[in-house]
């Protein structure tokens, strides 16, 4: 993603008079990464100095019509009409940025891709028919040109910061795409695979959370979604050797990033060597693991 | 202060509490080993107490365990995952300061220094209305405790990089202007130590203040010898007792010892022609196969000086940093060029990391830029190991084989080749 945020300027942001247009607009996805905006409590009032908060009902339910010079788009598509909004949105954009894994990859919900979607609206719901759902959660990118995709679950504050800034100043942002290994060594942590024989999933995760899991002597469980270059096979071949079956390395892939391409055909691999099946996410499995997700970031 | 200078002299396990004691007391930060999170790390240390007595490690591709020892040894394992360039090249570096609107009467960026003839505040400072502040140089005294003869080499060669030549890394000189060096002899290889064929080690031979060789037979004692006039000073603070020709016999034969039982061996004559030789051997092919480009053996590795520099703004556009980081070549970023990174594939990757390790660094620097430490090899999650990877090219060099791709441009054209995968 070092295409295009260069080459253009956006508004000059030191005029004051003509202050560039922000929005930040939800699909399907929990808020987080909104809440990520949000939290950034020392930022805010500068950032609300610098640009026009026109759009942003997570904050203010004054909105203003477009178009808008910089837009945040948290979430995937998982309906016919988010499908169609979508397109307004970047049609209504001068620069569209998607932020966290469902926006870049579908995100959990993504894990409806493997399933049959049918089938739990028949499970869930007394009246099916009242539900218009697509059958698959796909990514922006899936739908309409994207100027750049801010990957992890939740995004990192410092990393939404740092892309708004660029925005302003129409400069590259500087969001590395390695491996979640780099920061975890200039962080200078012990390797939690190479010391412990704990299965890490940074060597094939993106930078972006400053390795915040082998800091605390967890595994990375890849929720900034793939790196630049991820070479899912080797490393799966390396978490068997650790003592994982087919079954563990499919799952492992298919929690916030399941749709992501490389993640994606490492589930599809094991599955293919007798591990997780296509159907395989039965409602109590789901459950669990989304349990173990939370507590992942509970501790953060 | 005039201290007896002495130049040799064998002392108690517990001198090396009075050892932490003296620098601390001439102004050193101490920075030694220590067990953290399973591993021997480097860190600043306080007292004898926090240095591994009795831990040893077990280290193999990939692999890493901390085990005890059975005895009350001080330095009885080889080196871990961090290394001294953690302390003299740190991962992370603020290089600048620059802030809008600054001209007169403006206040200095807090913290900073405007730096006098400096280049890149200057350029900054011509437009007037911004103000550059470089990073202020640090003024740290710091001794390095248990530094091993590999380290040595290591420390000596990015000092030609970073030091020597046309450039000069003014953070670095300023971080190594102070350094004390008390070194150890190593008695106790590493599973993945290749250090003897580097000819970098087990002896520590130049370039320290101080050297210790720890002897452990039923008299637990270590033999220090000084380097450096100052080391001398130290050692006289030391109180021990003079050394005897056994003293000496004794540390010998230990490092002798660890001499031959290397974990490894490189066949290092003639790496440089042979991996020249070999650029489309069908070797890179199988280990890309295997490597991840995660970069964790430049990150461990303690000659790999790369790293990227970054600016960004903040959000108002009024103030700019520019940061220094780690960087590797085997991200994709290292090789990015206009429109697109030269070296897309794994494959390129990792020949570009050992042909520089083994290869094109003596024509850069006049030596090999590998010491033998072996941290690549252990550090690697999927236990990568470059005296294997060597072996494999040189067992079917392509050297003197009519060469199958001659009809094609040389090396630029064969780079250019990758980015279309
Ligand atoms: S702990 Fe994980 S992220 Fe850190 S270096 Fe090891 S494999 Fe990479
Ligand atoms: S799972 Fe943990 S280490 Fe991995 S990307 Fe997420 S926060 Fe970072
Ligand atoms: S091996 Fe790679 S990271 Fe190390 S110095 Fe050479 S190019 Fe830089
Ligand atoms: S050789 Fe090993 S440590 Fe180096 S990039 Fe490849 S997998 Fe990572």
């Amino acid at each position: 993603m070092r295409t295009s945020a260069s080459t253009s300027p956006s508004a000059s942001p030191s005029t004051a008079a003509a202050r560039p247009r922000l929005a930040v607009w939800k699909f399907a996805s929990c808020d987080g990464c909104q809440l990520t905006l949000l939290n950034c409590e020392d930022e805010l009032l500068p950032l609300a100095a610098e640009v026009e908060i026109a759009y942003f009902l997570e904050a203010s339910s004054a909105t203003v019509a477009g178009p808008y010079d910089l837009s945040l788009v948290e979430g995937s598509v998982t309906t016919q009409a988010d499908a169609q909004r979508i397109g307004e949105i970047r049609a209504a954009s001068r620069r569209l940025v998607t932020i966290g894994a469902c926006a870049t990859a579908g995100g959990i919900q993504a894990l409806r891709n493997f399933a049959d979607v049918d089938g739990y609206l028949a499970a869930v719901y007394a009246t099916p028919a009242y539900v218009s759902t697509l059958s698959t959660s796909t990514p922006i990118s899936a739908h309409v040109r994207v100027d750049f995709e801010l990957q992890g679950c939740p995004i990192d504050s410092r990393q939404l910061l740092e892309v708004i800034s660029a925005f302003l100043a129409g400069r590259r942002p500087a969001i590395s795409s390695a491996s979640v290994c780099t920061e975890c060594k200039r962080r200078g942590t012990v390797c939690v695979m190479v010391a412990h024989g704990t299965p890490c999933l940074g060597p094939v995760t993106h930078a972006g959370c400053g390795a915040i899991c082998p800091a605390w002597h967890r595994g990375c469980y890849g929720c900034f979604g793939p790196m630049e270059s991820p070479n899912t096979p080797a490393l799966v071949r390396e978490l068997t050797v650790l003592g994982m079956d087919d079954r563990e390395t499919g799952r492992v892939f298919r929690t916030f990033n399941a749709a992501a391409p490389a993640f994606l055909a490492a589930s599809r691999d094991a599955a293919e060597g007798g591990g997780i099946h296509a159907e395989d996410t039965d409602a109590e499995d789901t459950d669990a693991e989304d349990t173990q997700a939370e507590d992942t970031h509970a501790e953060q | 202060m005039a201290q007896p200078e002495v130049v040799e002299a064998v002392v108690r396990p517990a001198a090396l509490g009075t050892l932490v004691e003296v620098l601390r007391a001439r102004g050193y930060r101490v920075v030694g080993p220590t067990v953290r999170d399973g591993a021997i790390v480097y860190d600043e240390i306080a007292g004898a107490a926090q240095l591994p007595v009795g831990w040893t490690d077990v280290q193999q591709p990939g692999r890493y365990r901390l085990e005890r020892r059975g005895d009350a040894a001080l330095f009885g394992y080889a080196v871990g995952p961090h290394s001294w360039k953690q302390h003299l090249l740190p991962p992370r570096l603020r290089l600048l300061r620059i802030r809008r609107g600054g001209g007169e009467g403006s206040e200095a960026v807090e913290g900073s220094e405007a730096v006098e003839g400096s280049e890149a505040a200057e350029e900054f400072e011509a437009a007037e209305e911004f103000e550059a502040a470089e990073e202020p140089t640090p003024r740290t005294r710091v001794a390095f405790l248990g530094v091993r003869s590999c380290e040595l080499h290591a420390i000596a060669i990015q000092d030609r990089i970073l030091l020597g030549g046309g450039t000069r890394d003014r953070d670095y000189a300023a971080r190594r202007s102070d350094v004390f060096i008390a070194a150890v002899n190593c008695h106790e290889p590493g599973g993945t130590c290749f250090c003897v064929s580097m000819n970098t080690g087990p002896a520590v031979r130049e370039g320290y203040d101080l050297v210790l060789s720890e002897i452990l037979d039923a008299d637990h004692r270590l033999l220090v010898e000084a380097g450096t006039a100052r080391g001398a000073e130290v050692v006289g603070e030391l109180a021990g007792r003079a050394a005897e020709p056994a003293d000496r016999t004794a540390a010998r034969a230990a490092v002798d010892r660890a001499a031959d039982r290397m974990g490894r061996t490189v066949e290092a004559a003639d790496l440089r022609d042979l991996l020249a030789d070999n650029l489309e051997h069908p070797r890179w092919d199988e280990v890309a196969q295997r490597c991840l480009t995660c970069g964790n053996c430049t990150m461990v590795c303690p000659t790999c000086f790369c790293t990227s520099v970054e600016d960004v703004s903040d959000l108002r556009g009024g103030e700019a940093e520019r940061w220094r980081s780690w960087e590797s070549c085997f991200s994709l970023d290292h090789s990015y060029l206009h429109g697109g990174s030269i070296r897309a594939a794994g494959r390129s990757r990792y020949r570009q990391w050992l042909t520089h390790k083994f290869g094109t660094w003596h024509d850069q620097f006049g030596t090999s830029g590998c010491v033998g430490c072996g941290r690549c090899i252990t550090w690697c999650p999927v236990g990568i190991d470059v005296t294997e990877e060597l072996a494999a090219i040189r067992a079917n060099s392509l050297a003197g084989d009519p060469d199958p791709t001659s009809a094609q441009p040389r090396p630029p054209a064969r780079e250019a080749r990758d980015d279309a995968s």
